[in-house]
């Protein structure tokens, strides 16, 4: 008998992810992103080890446009991990699991994330007086 | 196990080591443990680099001098270099389907991850003892 050709669920090419389904995978692609980063924080401390020249080289680039878009970038990924990895942890101990409840916390953790990103760059733009 | 012996064991030990995997809750307990240590100090490192961006290199070998910063930093630095190796040993597992690709990424994700920390580490004490 040849096989019954059913189709194949889920189908991640025809299938429109809903929100909680992109904020999932977003937490994964942030936290790899923040793991690929970490070889750049290890350059910035080892620079910071060898001498002025290197520390110079450094904070010039982190202080040049391009530097500052990857820093923006970095700043919110971090805030995004963080905010959702929080929600996570409402989802270990067993609450705001349900459609509704889950579903609204999506807003709670992305307005989390944009939140303190824009704080903390308007802070580090206006300079801090704390 | 007979009836006698269950008097002297927790329902814990029963459960442990069981599911397909026989193994995970040490996994994900680190990977928990580490995420909440991080909060506070993920929020202390963006205010000190808001402080110190543009910063001199002399006025940022003393910052990171001071014993404080230095034991912040280094804690810091091993919870994130454990939470990375954990948590990309779980997206290695869950999409690389070739065992022995699989192995040889695993490995090199702990050897990677334990390598910078312990560059970063030595880093924070060269600038610390004055190097």
């Amino acid at each position: 008998m040849p096989p019954v050709q059913r189709p194949l669920s889920p189908h991640l090419q025809v299938y429109k992810l809903p929100l909680t389904a992109l904020m999932s995978i977003t937490h994964r692609i942030t936290g790899v992103s923040l793991a690929i980063g970490t070889l750049l924080v290890t350059a910035f401390f080892i620079a910071g080890a060898s001498g002025q020249e290197h520390y110079d080289f450094v904070m010039n680039l982190a202080t040049s446009i391009f530097g500052q878009i990857i820093l923006f970038l970095w700043s919110a990924a971090l805030y995004f991990h963080m905010c959702n990895g929080i929600r996570h942890m409402f989802f270990d101990m067993g609450k705001c699991l349900d459609k509704k409840t889950a579903m609204r916390s999506n807003y709670y953790v992305l307005a989390g994330a944009i939140a303190l990103t824009f704080a903390t760059w308007t802070c580090a733009i206006g300079g801090l007086h704390v | 196990m007979s009836k006698k012996d269950n008097l002297y064991v927790a329902p814990l030990k029963k459960a442990k080591g069981l599911g397909s995997a026989h193994e995970g809750t040490e996994h994900w307990m680190m990977q928990k443990i580490t995420a909440i240590l991080q909060i506070p100090l993920i929020i202390w490192l963006i205010y000190s680099i808001i402080k110190l961006q543009g910063t001199s290199y002399a006025e940022f070998n003393n910052w990171l001098a001071q014993p404080i910063n230095a034991i912040l930093m280094i804690i810091l630095v091993c919870s994130v270099m454990l939470h990375a190796k954990l948590g990309t040993q779980v997206v290695v597992e869950d999409y690389i389907s070739n065992k022995k690709l699989k192995m040889v990424k695993l490995i090199c994700h702990k050897i990677l991850f334990f390598g910078m920390g312990v560059a970063i580490i030595f880093s924070i004490l060269k600038i610390a003892f004055g190097g």
